[in-house]
């Protein structure tokens, strides 16, 4: 843990860090920005996990164990979703949200 | 040290985290992004956590971002701008947000964590044990579950991006729309297009 810090300011500080990728996710009209947040997202759950396990039960390392599958589904996620994302361009030239209407196959 | 240390990396990742989602050019977004995930990082080694940090920095500043800043040099132009949404949308999302934080923090706060003090330093060994043992406790078949979903999502990922392309070698569509060398048929005869 770190000397002088308590659970409550890293946890402050993970709140802020996802609900400013709440406000990205919403407020951002381009698809790669989306993806953006959504990593901000995820980053700041990870850093939960990660914090509780080291305040908490300092005796195991199931937070660290749940932290590197997040990161494993996150970085599979990414890679998905920037190849429909070149596809998608690929197809009809944007990128942006209002102007995906159709991803049917 | 360590407390002045932690406050620097907080501010540096907030600011950053608010500049990453609110830039107008979307490059400079995803670089401040990076020093989010540095921030990231930064924290694990100050809770003594070597082997995620290291992770953090090769997987998310090493991996996804290098393919984030490749997908947008090949999709947009450095200089565009991009759109920002309505201010009213803007205003009403920051208000909810920071209702929702409020909650998130009197939540936080009204909560007794029962802290354990401890320095522990916890090594390689035993989270590589952990994932490999087959005993009560041991995380041997999610691991070989989400080797197996990485996989899946690179060969997924391979065939997505290239599906078109395949598509415009064998069958080259000469019959409609000559304004683009891509096969429109599939987006519902060019209807949708818009440049």
């Amino acid at each position: 843990m770190i000397l002088g810090v308590s659970i409550y300011e890293i946890l402050t500080l993970t709140s802020i860090l996802f609900f400013i990728g709440v406000y990205g996710f919403i407020t951002r009209t381009n698809l790669i920005s989306i993806l953006i947040s959504i990593e901000l997202i995820l980053n700041a759950s990870v850093i939960n996990f990660v914090v509780i396990n080291k305040y908490l039960y300092p005796d195991v390392l199931q937070g660290v164990y749940f932290s590197i599958f997040i990161i494993a589904v996150a970085a599979a996620e990414t890679a998905l979703a920037i190849a429909i994302i070149i596809n998608l361009y690929k197809q009809i030239s944007s990128v942006e949200v209002k102007d995906t209407e159709v991803m049917k196959y | 040290m360590e407390k002045i240390l932690f406050y620097i990396l907080a501010i540096i990742m907030i600011v950053f985290a608010v500049a990453s989602v609110s830039s107008r050019k979307m490059l400079r977004s995803v670089v401040y992004l990076l020093f989010v995930l540095i921030g990231i990082a930064g924290i694990y080694f100050l809770i003594d956590y070597n082997f995620l940090a290291a992770i953090q920095l090769t997987v998310y500043a090493g991996g996804i971002i290098v393919l984030m800043i490749f997908s947008v040099l090949l999709i947009h132009h450095i200089e565009m701008e991009l759109e920002v949404a309505k201010p009213l949308k803007k205003i009403i999302t920051a208000l909810v947000c920071v209702v929702g934080l409020g909650i998130f923090l009197t939540t936080i706060y009204n909560y007794p964590f029962h802290v354990i003090e401890n320095a522990n330093t916890t090594t390689i060994n035993e989270i590589g044990k952990g994932f490999l043992s087959y005993e009560a406790g041991g995380f041997i078949l999610p691991f070989e579950v989400i080797s197996v979903l990485l996989l899946a999502a690179m060969i997924g990922a391979i065939v997505i991006a290239k599906g078109t392309k395949k598509t415009v070698i064998s069958s080259p569509n000469p019959s409609k729309g000559g304004e683009s060398p891509f096969p429109l048929g599939r987006v519902g005869d060019g209807k949708n297009l818009k440049h």
